[in-house]
C-alpha cells in the first residue's frame, strides 16, 4: 500500500486520540495565546459601558448546556460589566433548559456584588415560543409574565416601576444558541425599533455579518473568540473564554495539519494514477 | 475533607462519570453509553414537563382561571382551544385539533409576514443599495456589492446560465464558496469549544477530588 | 367543515394581524396584545401532547422489544423521579434538591457532551472529506484554512496581515453571500406562510 493510500484510509479512532491529545495538552500545560480585539466586539462593550447608574439593559440568556460553552462566558462578563456600573438588568430564558442555568449565575453574581432582585435586577424566566413571549414582551413585560422566576408578581418590584417593554430599557444583547437570534432581529430591531446586539455561537457566527452591515445590529459576540474578547476588554479573570484559547490553538493547529496533510495524500494519489493512465 | 461540600462532590462526580461514559461511544457503541443517553431523555422530558407546569402553565391559566376569574375570565377561551389541541391524539377526533391550530397558525403567519418583509429584504436592500465613497470602505463596499448580485443571480433558475448570467452566477457560485468556508472555519472554533468546556469541567473536578482527599 | 372551517379562520386571523401592522392605534396595540396572549396560552397547553407521545412511544417500544425493556425502563423511571422531584415548586426550584441535582449532574453533563463529539466528528470529516478535488472545493477550503489560522499564533507581520484578511473574508464576501441567502430563504418563507394564509398549503392540518 503506497504511503498516500495509507494516509487517506487512517482508522477514524485515531484521529479522535489526536483530537484528545490536542485538547489535553493545554490541560496539563499552562499556555498564553494572547487574544486580537474585533470592532464588533468592541461596539457591544462600548454600549454596555454606557449602561450605568440605574440605566437597565435587558440580557436575553437563551442559551442551554449543548451551547452554554461559549455563551456562559458572555453572560457572565455582561452582567459583571453591568453590575460594576451600578446599572440594572433585565433577563429572560426563552431556551427551555436554559433558566437553571441563568438562575445560578445570576445567583452567584447578585451575591458577589450585593446585588438585590427586583431591585437591582429583575430575573423574568421561561416561557414556551420565544417569537410570540418576544412579541408579547414588547407590548409590555408582564403579558407573557406575570410573575418572575422567583413567582413575585412583576408589576410589584420596585425596578419594574414605570419599566413596561422595550421602550424603557436602552438595548438588548441577546445570547442566543439557537433561531431565537433571528427572532430578536426580526421582532425586537425591525418591530420596536431597539439597537440589538447578538452573543452566537462559532457555528452561527458567520450568518450574521449582513445585519451588521446594514445597522440592524449594533454588535455581535461571535462563538467563544467573542467571549475572549468581551473578557479581556473587562478585565474578567479566570473566566472561561479565555481559558478556552489555548484549547482552541492546539486543536485548530492539529485540524489544520490534518487537511494539509489528507490534500498531500490526495493529489499524490491523483498524480499517480494520472501516471498509471498516461 | 474539613469545610468540603461531600454531597456536590459526590454528585459532580456523577456528573464525570455521565461525560465519559458518552465519550466512550467514540470508541464504540456500548450498553454504558445507551444507559446514560436513555436516562438523558427521561430527565430531559421530565425537567421540561415540569418547568413548563411551574413557569407557564400556573401562572397563565391556573392564576387567571382559578384566582383572577373575575378579571381574567377572557383566559377560558384559550384554555379551551388548548385543550382542543389533546384531541390530536384521537384517531377519530383528531379534527377538532385543526381549529385551535387555525387560531395558533394564522395569527403566527399574519405577524411574520409583514415584519421578515422588514427584517429581510427591506432593511438588507437599504444596507446593499448606499452611495459609494471614493475610498477604501467605498471599494470594499463596492465588491460586497457585486458579490450580493452575484450570489442572487446564482439562485435565478428562470433562465439558462449563459452570458452575463452565466459569468454573475460563476463569480456568485465563488462568492457562495468564501462565505461557506468562512461557516466552516467559525464551525470548527464552535464545535471544539464544546470539548473544551468538557475537557475544563473534568480538569477541574479532577483537582477537586484530589484536594479532597 | 373539518377543513373548510379551520381554514377560513387560519385566514381571517392572518388578515387581522396584517391589518394590524398597518394600523398605528391604541385598539390595534391592544388587539395585538390579546393576540399574542391567546397564542401564549393554546402553545402552552399543546405541549402536554408533545410530551405525551414520547412518553407512549416508550412504553410502546419496551412492551414490542425486549431488548430495549430495561432502556425504556430507565427512561421512564427518571421521567418519574424528575415529576416526583419536582411536584411542589420549592422541590423544582430550590437547588439542593433531587430534581435540580439531577438537572445539574446528568442533564447538563449529558447534553453538554452528546454535542460535545461533534469537535472528534467535525475533526474526521475535515480528515476524510476536506480536499479540494475541483475549484470550488478549493476555495472553500482555503477560505476555512485562512478563517482557523486566526487561532493560531503567528508570527508578525503574518499575524497582522491574516487578521487583515480574515476581517475582508467575514465582512465582504462571506457578508455578500449570507445576505444574498437570508434574502432568498426570507422571499421563500414569505412566499410560503403567504400559501398557508391562503389555504393553497395545508401540511400543517394533517390528514382528512
Amino acid at each position: 500500500m503506497a504511503w498516500y493510500e495509507r494516509v487517506l484510509s487512517v482508522d477514524r479512532r485515531l484521529i479522535y486520540a489526536a483530537m484528545g491529545v490536542a485538547v489535553i495538552i493545554p490541560a496539563i500545560f499552562t499556555m498564553h495565546i494572547p487574544v486580537t480585539l474585533s470592532s464588533e466586539v468592541r461596539a457591544v462593550h462600548e454600549f454596555t459601558e454606557e449602561v450605568k447608574d440605574g440605566d437597565i439593559l435587558f440580557l436575553a440568556i437563551d442559551f442551554d448546556p449543548s451551547t452554554m460553552a461559549e455563551l456562559l462566558p458572555m453572560a457572565e462578563a455582561v452582567m459583571r460589566q453591568v453590575f460594576e456600573n451600578d446599572g440594572r438588568l433585565l433577563m429572560s430564558s426563552l431556551s427551555q433548559f436554559g433558566p437553571p442555568m441563568a438562575n445560578e449565575l445570576i445567583t452567584r453574581l447578585a451575591r458577589e456584588y450585593g446585588k438585590e432582585s427586583g431591585v437591582d435586577f429583575v430575573y423574568l424566566g421561561y416561557k414556551p415560543y420565544p417569537a410570540i413571549t418576544i412579541l408579547a414582551m414588547g407590548t409590555d413585560f408582564r403579558v407573557p409574565f406575570p410573575l418572575d422566576f422567583y413567582n413575585q408578581p412583576t408589576d410589584e418590584l420596585p425596578m419594574m416601576a414605570g419599566v413596561h417593554n422595550f421602550d424603557d430599557v436602552e438595548g438588548v444583547i441577546a445570547l442566543c444558541g439557537g433561531n431565537a437570534a433571528d427572532m430578536w432581529i426580526t421582532y425586537v430591531n425591525a418591530k420596536y425599533g431597539m439597537p440589538v446586539a447578538l452573543g452566537v455561537t462559532g457555528v452561527m457566527a458567520a450568518d450574521y455579518y449582513q445585519y451588521l452591515q446594514s445597522g440592524q445590529l449594533f454588535g455581535l459576540l461571535p462563538g467563544i473568540k467573542g467571549a475572549a474578547e468581551y473578557e479581556q476588554l473587562t478585565n474578567t479573570t479566570g473566566g472561561e473564554g479565555l481559558r478556552g484559547i489555548p484549547y482552541q490553538t492546539t486543536t485548530h493547529f492539529v485540524v489544520l495539519f490534518f487537511i494539509i496533510l489528507t490534500n498531500i495524500a490526495f493529489f499524490a494519489q491523483r498524480s499517480a494514477r494520472a501516471r498509471m493512465r498516461a | 475533607m474539613g469545610g468540603t461540600d461531600v454531597a456536590g462532590l459526590i454528585w459532580t462526580g456523577v456528573g464525570a462519570l455521565i461525560t465519559l461514559a458518552i465519550f466512550s461511544f467514540l470508541y464504540r457503541d456500548n450498553v454504558v453509553y445507551k444507559f446514560v443517553e436513555r436516562l438523558w431523555v427521561g430527565v430531559t422530558t421530565g425537567y421540561w414537563t415540569m418547568l413548563l407546569y411551574h413557569t407557564s402553565f400556573t401562572d397563565k391559566v391556573l392564576d387567571p382561571l382559578f384566582r383572577h376569574f373575575s378579571t381574567q375570565w377572557f383566559y377560558l377561551i384559550p384554555t379551551i382551544l388548548g385543550i382542543l389541541m389533546w384531541f390530536r391524539m384521537s384517531k377519530r377526533y383528531g379534527f377538532v385539533a385543526r381549529y385551535a391550530l387555525a387560531f395558533y397558525i394564522g395569527i403566527s403567519t399574519g405577524v411574520y409576514i409583514p415584519l421578515a418583509i422588514k427584517t429581510a429584504i427591506l432593511f438588507q436592500l437599504q444596507g446593499t443599495i448606499r452611495a459609494i465613497e471614493p475610498s477604501l470602505n467605498g471599494i470594499m463596499f463596492a465588491m460586497a456589492f457585486l458579490g450580493i448580485l452575484c450570489s442572487l443571480s446564482y439562485f435565478f433558475f428562470s433562465k439558462e446560465h449563459k452570458g452575463v448570467l452565466g459569468v454573475s452566477s460563476k463569480i456568485g457560485i465563488y462568492t457562495l464558496m468564501i462565505g461557506f468556508g468562512a461557516g466552516f472555519g467559525l464551525t470548527v472554533m464552535g464545535r471544539v469549544a464544546l470539548l473544551v468546556q468538557r475537557v475544563i469541567f473534568l480538569r477541574d473536578y479532577g483537582i477537586e477530588l484530589f484536594h479532597a482527599l | 367543515m373539518k377543513m373548510q372551517i379551520p381554514l377560513i379562520l387560519v385566514f381571517m386571523c392572518g388578515v387581522a394581524m396584517l391589518a394590524q401592522f398597518m394600523i398605528p392605534h391604541e385598539y390595534s396595540e391592544d388587539f395585538f396584545q390579546y393576540a399574542n396572549d391567546f397564542v401564549i396560552v393554546i402553545g402552552i397547553l399543546a405541549l402536554p401532547v408533545g410530551i405525551y407521545s414520547l412518553m407512549s412511544n416508550t412504553v410502546r417500544k419496551a412492551q414490542r422489544d425486549p431488548k430495549e425493556r430495561p432502556f425504556a425502563l430507565v427512561t421512564i423511571g427518571a421521567y418519574v423521579i424528575m415529576i416526583i422531584g419536582g411536584m411542589k415548586a420549592e422541590w423544582f426550584f430550590s437547588p439542593t434538591s433531587l430534581s435540580t441535582r439531577f438537572f445539574d449532574n446528568i442533564l447538563i453533563p449529558a447534553q453538554a457532551t452528546l454535542f460535545s463529539m461533534l469537535a472528534f466528528y467535525i475533526a474526521s470529516a475535515a480528515y476524510r472529506a476536506f480536499r479540494a478535488r475541483t475549484a470550488l472545493a478549493a476555495v472553500l477550503l482555503v477560505t476555512a484554512f485562512v478563517v482557523m489560522l486566526r487561532l493560531i499564533p503567528l508570527p508578525e507581520p503574518i499575524a497582522t496581515w491574516n487578521n487583515g484578511l480574515v476581517r475582508w473574508i467575514l465582512e465582504v464576501p462571506n457578508m455578500a453571500a449570507k445576505r444574498a441567502i437570508v434574502m432568498g430563504v426570507a422571499l421563500g418563507g414569505i412566499t410560503y406562510s403567504t400559501k398557508i394564509l391562503l389555504g393553497i398549503e395545508r401540511a400543517y392540518m394533517g390528514g382528512e
